[in-house]
């Protein structure tokens, strides 16, 4: 099944590996500095915990480049019905944390099936899509939707974990225009979401929990609210702009470690590395980010095959969604979404599938030029 | 063909992730750098808190060196609401034995500074402070604090005098004698703490420290300690004023008491009086209106803020002033059966059945108001007035401390302005005798005295010892005048059928003179009258009366007559200030 070759070794993605990893260490090191204790107390273990999912995930990252893609085309199904019978199955033994039902436990080892589901899902709609003729039809399109996507979508809403369900439509939109539909189909379904936004966007606000439709309010008014999400909102700010140009250095922010900043180590991880780097280091490691993504695009570009192709595209999407809309909120370009930023925010399950993504993304660019199998 | 397509769409695809990544970094450069001063100002403020250490304030001493103040903890519980857990308001409301609603409405009165501890309960015991303690723990964000506070050990003893403390008005915070000072801090507000509050007060220090979201402190960065206000020893003397107190009882009225030689108040009463400490550590409701809504107005300081009719004790002004024009000779003789007539009207002696022929030193010994309605004739209210003015009377004192009455001396000129009627000859009877229009307080009584006893020096009364005396006033008289008016004054009290006999010491002597201010114009002896028609009691005296370094003025509020009800008074307070004193005990402070 694996099959090691020459070749393929000459042609490993190096710089993807590379990037991945730095922008992983720099999430732990900002890990580190967020979650500081200021008096004689230990330091929280978060950091250590983070390296141990880093370890695992360069394994699994490895593991993954070295199977070739093709292996992963033919088990498309499986892994999505894997994926799928997580998310029910959290939906009953789920373990509740922070309001929401989303962690699954095997033994000691906590995991969230929903990050998990991810890979699984933008490798079923890549095989299902590169099945499909170009450019797609109504009829391909309104079954890719209902058949892969409305289930799962509705499981990780009820879950709720609105940003990942969020993330599994857009994800579909990007993908299907990505691979091509018809003329009209593209303007039947431009017209169809514009005339339903007001219809859904109604339903979409009843179905919110309160704190969700408070952050949408704090995010249009941030000052109506200073001790919840508008406090959080502001706070967020004031840690990225209080960086200025240089910084305050690293292990010198106070915003995180004097628990100004809420969640400074999970979502908001982004702005405690902005204020203790400032604009160069933020600019730098922006730039690390962009490196990966258009590497993947290139990746995507080079691909031997449409399943390839679409798999890169679907990875590539799904890394500067994350990117843009953690980043965005962080910076108050958005509202507040449980939407972690990948490789640098504390969690295992959403590193570990993040270098599983890097593997498959090198496994595509380095089984290229392999015509037979 | 369909490659180059392919190609097209993915470096679209690139185009429009680099667009992205230029807006977030334009987003970056506009929060880092166009606005990053401002945030970084936040983000400082944010973790650094200024806060205030208060001035340990300076301590009043009495003349002796006791102290008559002390700054001592007070505590109070508070609750942190962005910690509360508001499911607990049923347990915390029995710990601290409020109601639950009052509590509420304290937090959410707090709510917009969650981090900033909400004073829940005052003035809290030693004993509950325990019990609150060992039951912290079950209620997140409670904690007991301490402030530093003034504590009146001697309790009403001379608070009109001393004053107490309270927070700025709002009125008063825009006044700029307190542009430095925090509305939370405690001022002088009245008395001598509100007179010397500026050196009392002392300069609060500050320290920076960096604290949590909770606002919890971690470290400190600057300290800057506080100054102790300025100690202050006042002139009063604390066992001439306790004993003065106690002598008054439960009546109504003052006592004021001057050294001669200086104009220093030796001490100062006015009764009924009030609890300081009420003021400082906030009282109920019920205990301030039992202050507000008293009748008997315990927070008038009756010594300067409110006037009498000297009565008799006005005697010595028309004796002087008889003296001083000529108008009589101390050889004068006047014939008492008890009263004269006037036109055809009656002006009675208080002793109903006459002193018979009489000079002046017996006339002073025995406040025979016949003999006086004789002087006043001869003499003529207007120098009558020239005199009582040059004893201070009829003007203020010029005492710092709250708002004093100026009294009434009158003249024709007086009468002319204030009514636009003519003097009628027997109204100048009546002031001869120190009733009708003319009026005193207390302090200006004492006043009177200190300069009948020093040769006619008179000093604006101060608090400060050893401070250099202000001259109020001089008084132009015969000495040999002033010696005459004086040995009346020590007959009063020490020869036969003296009307001040109960102020006779053994420990020194005693000059002084009583008086009698009625309060309605009813007819002498009309029997037994309401308390409240009863007339007020006077005694002015100095002692010894060699070398005077006491002089004083005593009203009782319906008293009856001075002879009987101030006198003991006097003597108390004028044994109390010239006993000796064991030796101060300095290391007390």
């Amino acid at each position: 099944m694996i099959s090691v070759d020459r070749r393929a070794l000459r042609n490993f993605d190096w710089l993807s590996l590379a990037v991945a990893l730095a922008i992983s260490v720099i999430g732990i090191m900002t890990i580190y500095s967020a979650t500081r204790p200021l008096s004689a107390e230990p330091h929280p273990t978060f950091y250590l915990r983070q390296i141990i999912w880093l370890s695992l995930g360069v394994f699994a990252l490895l593991a993954t480049a070295w199977i070739d893609y093709l292996w992963i085309d033919r088990s498309a199904r499986v892994l999505y019905a894997i994926g799928v019978a997580l998310l029910i199955l959290v939906f009953f033994l789920g373990r509740t944390g922070m309001g929401a039902q989303r962690w699954l436990s095997i033994g000691p080892i906590s995991f969230q099936p929903s990050e998990l589901f991810k890979i699984a899902y933008i490798i079923m709609l890549a095989h299902y899509l590169s099945t499909l003729r170009s450019p797609l039809d109504a009829r391909s399109l309104l079954k890719a939707f209902f058949l892969l996507t409305f289930l799962p979508f509705l499981l990780l809403v009820k879950q709720p974990d609105l940003g990942t369900g969020l993330i599994i439509v857009m994800m579909f939109l990007a993908l299907t225009a990505a691979r091509g539909m018809e003329k009209r189909v593209a303007v039947l379904l431009l017209v169809l979401s514009l005339i339903s936004l007001p219809f859904l966007g109604n339903v979409f606000w009843e179905g919110l929990k309160d704190y969700q439709k408070s952050r949408l309010v704090a995010f249009i008014e941030p000052e109506t609210d200073p001790t919840g999400i508008g406090y959080q909102l502001n706070q967020s700010k004031i840690t990225v702009g209080s960086g200025k140009v240089l910084g305050k250095g690293y292990l010198h922010g106070t915003q995180g470690p004097f628990r100004f900043l809420p969640e400074k180590h999970t979502d908001f991880v982004f702005a405690v590395f902005a204020e203790e780097w400032g604009f160069l280091g933020s600019v730098f490691l922006l730039t690390l980010y962009m490196v990966l993504i258009l590497r993947g695009l290139d990746t995507a570009l080079k691909a031997k095959d449409d399943f390839g192709r679409l798999l890169a595209l679907g990875i590539t999407f799904m890394f500067m969604m994350y990117l843009s809309i953690n980043i965005g909120m962080t910076m108050g370009l958005m509202p507040v979404v449980g939407i972690p930023l990948p490789f640098m925010s504390y969690g295992g399950t959403a590193l570990l599938t993040n270098l599983l993504c890097v593997g498959i993304l090198i496994s595509i660019r380095m089984h290229r030029f392999e015509l037979f199998h | 063909m369909k490659a180059q397509a392919e190609k097209e769409k993915i470096s679209l695809i690139g185009y429009i992730i680099v667009a992205i990544f230029f807006l977030l970094i334009m987003r970056l450069w506009q929060l880092q750098i166009l606005q990053g001063n401002e945030y970084r100002k936040i983000s400082e403020s944010n973790r650094l808190r200024i806060v205030r250490i208060p001035a340990p304030r300076g301590i009043i001493f009495d003349r002796n060196h006791v102290p008559l103040v002390k700054n001592s903890a007070y505590f109070f519980a508070s609750v942190i609401p962005g910690e509360f857990d508001h499911g607990k308001l049923p347990v915390l409301a029995k710990l601290l034995k409020m109601p639950a609603e009052e509590l509420l409405a304290r937090l959410s009165a707090s709510q917009a500074t969650p981090f900033v501890p909400a004073k829940l309960k005052q003035g809290l015991s030693l004993k509950e402070i325990a019990y609150i303690e060992a039951r912290k723990s079950d209620i997140p964000g409670l904690m007991i604090e301490a402030e530093v506070s003034r504590e009146y050990p001697y309790g009403e003893l001379g608070a009109h005098l001393l004053g107490y403390l309270g927070k700025p008005s709002p009125s008063q915070l825009k006044e700029p004698s307190f542009k430095n000072i925090p509305p939370d801090m405690f001022v002088g507000q009245w008395g001598i703490e509100k007179l010397y509050d500026a050196s009392l007060r002392g300069t609060p220090g500050q320290k920076i420290i960096e604290v949590n979201a909770l606002g919890r402190q971690l470290r400190l960065l600057q300290e800057r300690p506080p100054v102790k206000g300025d100690d202050l020893v006042i002139s009063i003397d604390i066992d001439l004023q306790r004993e003065a107190e106690r002598a008054f009882g439960d009546r109504a009225g003052a006592l004021v008491a001057i050294k001669p030689t200086t104009g220093e108040i030796l001490g100062m009463v006015s009764k009924p009086s009030f609890d300081p400490n009420l003021f400082t550590r906030g009282m109920s409701r019920e205990q301030w209106l039992s202050i507000a809504a008293n009748k008997k107005n315990p927070m008038l300081n009756r010594a300067l803020q409110s006037q009498y009719p000297p009565g008799s004790t006005f005697k010595i002004v028309t004796a002087l002033a008889g003296l001083e024009t000529g108008a009589i000779t101390p050889d004068m003789k006047v014939d008492c059966r008890g009263g004269i007539l006037l036109g055809n009207r009656r002006f009675g002696c208080w002793r109903k059945e006459g002193h018979g022929i009489l000079s002046l030193h017996r006339a002073i010994v025995e406040s025979c108001d016949v003999y006086f309605y004789e002087v006043g004739r001869r003499v003529g209210i207007d120098r009558i007035a020239q005199y009582a003015a040059a004893l201070g009377l009829g003007q203020k004192t010029g005492i710092e401390l709250g708002r004093e009455r100026q009294g009434v001396v009158p003249s024709t000129a007086w009468k002319k302005e204030t009514s636009g009627m003519p003097w009628f000859p027997g109204e100048t009877l009546n002031a001869a005798i120190g009733q009708g229009y003319v009026a005193a307080t207390p302090l200006q009584l004492a006043s009177m005295m200190s300069a009948v006893a020093n040769g006619g020096l008179r000093y604006k009364p101060s608090f400060v010892v050893h401070s250099e005396p202000a001259i109020a006033g001089r008084l132009t008289a015969n000495p040999y005048n002033l010696e005459i008016i004086r040995k009346g004054l020590f007959g009063v009290v020490n020869e036969r059928s003296g009307t001040g006999w109960a102020a006779k010491s053994y420990l020194t002597t005693v000059s002084g003179k009583t008086g009698t201010a009625q309060v309605v114009a009813l007819g002498r002896g009309a029997g037994a009258l309401h308390e409240r028609f009863q007339d007020h009691a006077w005694f002015v005296a100095f002692a010894p009366h060699e070398h005077p370094e006491i002089a004083l003025a005593v009203l009782v509020e319906h008293g009856g007559h001075g002879g009987a009800a101030a006198a003991p008074i006097a003597k108390t307070a004028i044994e109390a200030y010239l006993r000796p004193k064991p030796a101060p005990d300095t290391a007390d402070h």
